[in-house]
């Protein structure tokens, strides 16, 4: 669905994007990831036509973004950062003035707005003057307006940002409601918000993509040493010894967690799985456990992990 | 040309939908009708064989309204839609940019003709009571009103060019009233500047817009005057369609 190879964008003085290249398949949702001035808006521009690359090809749906930037804005639902919309005009007037501009038919656009403004619940304020909304509805007008046309590929540019919990939570359950009948690519400063919602995740740092794959294989990737945290009531040196005599246990760490409970941090060799283990050395010894968790890195751990070298260097 | 006229409706909307629209209509036809007022008042203490409405629409009354209420509605047409970032929204849906120029460049040309239609109020109310029906003929009415049309194409076409090269509204206000003004204190150089002499002075009194509506207002619709105005808004247009399109140049 999306094609971006080698692409670059200059603006004077700075390079905004350099040389990035990904793909995109029909039905996926994908993540851009990336710290303020990482490139996401720039690219998500380029991608909807706005903007002109300095060099390097994107193609959506098979057509070239700059020769043939009609054809693509026929198939792109794009609601750009911080939602632009018009204050004076009312959610339904609105939705139908973006459907008719996308080339709807008078009695099409009628459907099509009445679809949407169910999808993004809205039926209720379709008469309130956009001015008058509150942000989270406002942003469900953007959503609406990316989806009316119908279009292949949805682009959103932070969709969730300045909304509350229940509000990034509804915008949430919507973009994982379009998944399969449409292609959509969103981006967002926070990873844990994308964590849920995308298959795959382009992590842009500087201009550059740091990292490109799935939440699960970027887990498996930075935390495959799957440390284990076992909470333990027993004899401290006892069990430091015990866990040393694991073949598996690289590394141990013990320290007091309130009460007669120690806390073990074990990393095993390989990337095994050492909680049966722990467990049955604890059953043997007749140690009382309360927890035994393995430890996942948080993508907030991988992405400062990988944006952070190129930092220090500049 | 169905986004062209859901654009233009939606120009033309924007104008009426909030107090904007309304107020300079109503600030117009205020002036417009004091102006009136004092012409008429001028009128019974000095009698003129000239007709009514070179009187009106040749002096400053018209041009002082004509000069300040056009960059009051040129000046939102492209400023705000960038400065609010739907210009963004606006460009990645499949219209075309001449689609989005023209449809702007039609939206305040209506309006600009709303605004003139308190004046012709004006002019019914003084015909009930003239005795000279000559003294408002509707020939030369016809051509009053041709001459502000063909005026208002030309300081819209330069509202639009000076609205789509800035983000704020006070800049592009600005920019189309010192053209405006510019173009209009031209009038009044030729055969009374020493300088300027020979062609000078004869391409100074071609685009001396002053004389135009002169003639214009007097009953005469001079066929140069409207390729004039006709080829001059082609122009500003043209250089606004370059203005938006120039965010795709590489």
């Amino acid at each position: 669905m999306i094609e971006v190879s080698n692409l670059t964008k200059r603006y004077a003085g700075h390079t905004a994007v350099s040389g990035i290249s990904f793909t995109v398949k029909r039905g996926e949702i994908v993540g851009l990831v990336g710290s303020n001035g990482a490139g996401k808006s720039t690219t998500m521009r380029i991608l909807s036509c706005f903007l002109p690359a300095t060099s390097g090809s994107v193609r959506v749906a098979g057509y070239d973004v700059f020769l043939q930037s009609d054809e693509v804005r026929r198939r792109i639902g794009y609601m750009p950062e911080n939602n632009p919309l018009h204050p004076e005009m009312r959610v339904r007037e609105y939705l139908k003035f973006r459907a008719r501009l996308k080339g709807l038919s008078r009695q099409r656009s009628r459907e099509r707005v009445d679809t949407v403004m169910q999808q993004c619940g809205l039926v209720d304020e379709q008469r309130t003057i956009i001015a008058h909304l509150s942000k989270g509805y406002r942003q469900r007008v953007g959503l609406a307006d990316a989806l009316v046309h119908e279009p292949e590929l949805i682009i959103l540019d932070e969709p969730t940002i300045g909304l509350d919990p229940r509000q990034i939570r509804s915008v949430r359950q919507l973009i994982k409601n379009l998944a399969g009948r449409h292609t959509v690519l969103v981006s967002s400063h926070i990873l844990a918000e994308l964590e849920m919602t995308c298959n795959r995740m382009v992590i842009l740092h500087k201009g550059k993509i740091a990292a490109c794959d799935t939440p699960d294989n970027l887990q498996a990737l930075m935390g495959g040493k799957g440390q284990v945290i076992a909470e333990i009531a027993g004899p401290g040196l006892e069990m430091q010894a015990a866990f040393d005599l694991l073949a598996d246990v690289a590394h141990c760490d013990i320290s007091a967690s309130g009460g007669e409970y120690l806390r073990c941090a074990l990393t095993p060799l390989d990337g095994v799985d050492l909680r049966p283990q722990v467990f049955a050395l604890a059953m043997e010894r007749g140690w009382r456990v309360r927890e035994l968790t393995r430890g996942r890195h948080s993508l907030e751990d991988i992405y400062v992990r990988l944006t952070r070298p190129e930092e220090e260097e500049s | 040309m169905q986004a062209y006229w859901t654009l233009t409706r939606r120009e033309l909307g924007g104008f009426f939908v909030s107090l904007t629209g309304y107020l300079i209509i109503a600030a117009a036809a205020f002036l417009m009708g004091l102006s009136w007022v004092v012409m008429v008042e001028q009128l019974q203490s000095e009698p003129t064989p000239q007709p009514v409405t070179q009187l009106y629409y040749s002096t400053q009354y018209f041009w002082l309204i004509l000069l300040l209420a056009t960059p009051v509605i040129t000046m939102r047409l492209f400023a705000l839609e960038k400065y609010s970032g739907t210009f963004e929204t606006l460009m990645t849906t499949p219209v075309s940019e001449l689609q989005v120029v023209l449809a702007k460049f039609t939206a305040a040309l209506v309006f600009y003709v709303l605004l003139w239609l308190p004046s012709l109020g004006c002019i019914l109310i003084l015909r009930q009571f003239i005795n000279d029906p000559a003294a408002l003929d509707t020939g030369l009415l016809g051509s009053t009103f041709l001459g502000i049309f063909l005026l208002g194409c030309l300081f819209m076409a330069m509202g639009c060019l000076a609205s789509a090269m800035t983000r704020s509204q006070i800049t592009a206000a600005m920019t189309s009233f010192t053209l405006g003004c510019t173009l209009f204190l031209l009038s009044f150089l030729p055969g009374r500047w020493a300088v300027v002499a020979g062609w000078q002075n004869d391409l100074l009194s071609h685009i001396a817009l002053f004389d135009h509506m002169n003639d214009f207002a007097r009953g005469l619709v001079d066929f140069r005057h409207v390729v004039f105005y006709l080829s001059l808004t082609v122009f500003f247009l043209f250089l606004t369609l370059r203005v938006v399109e120039s965010r795709r140049w590489k």
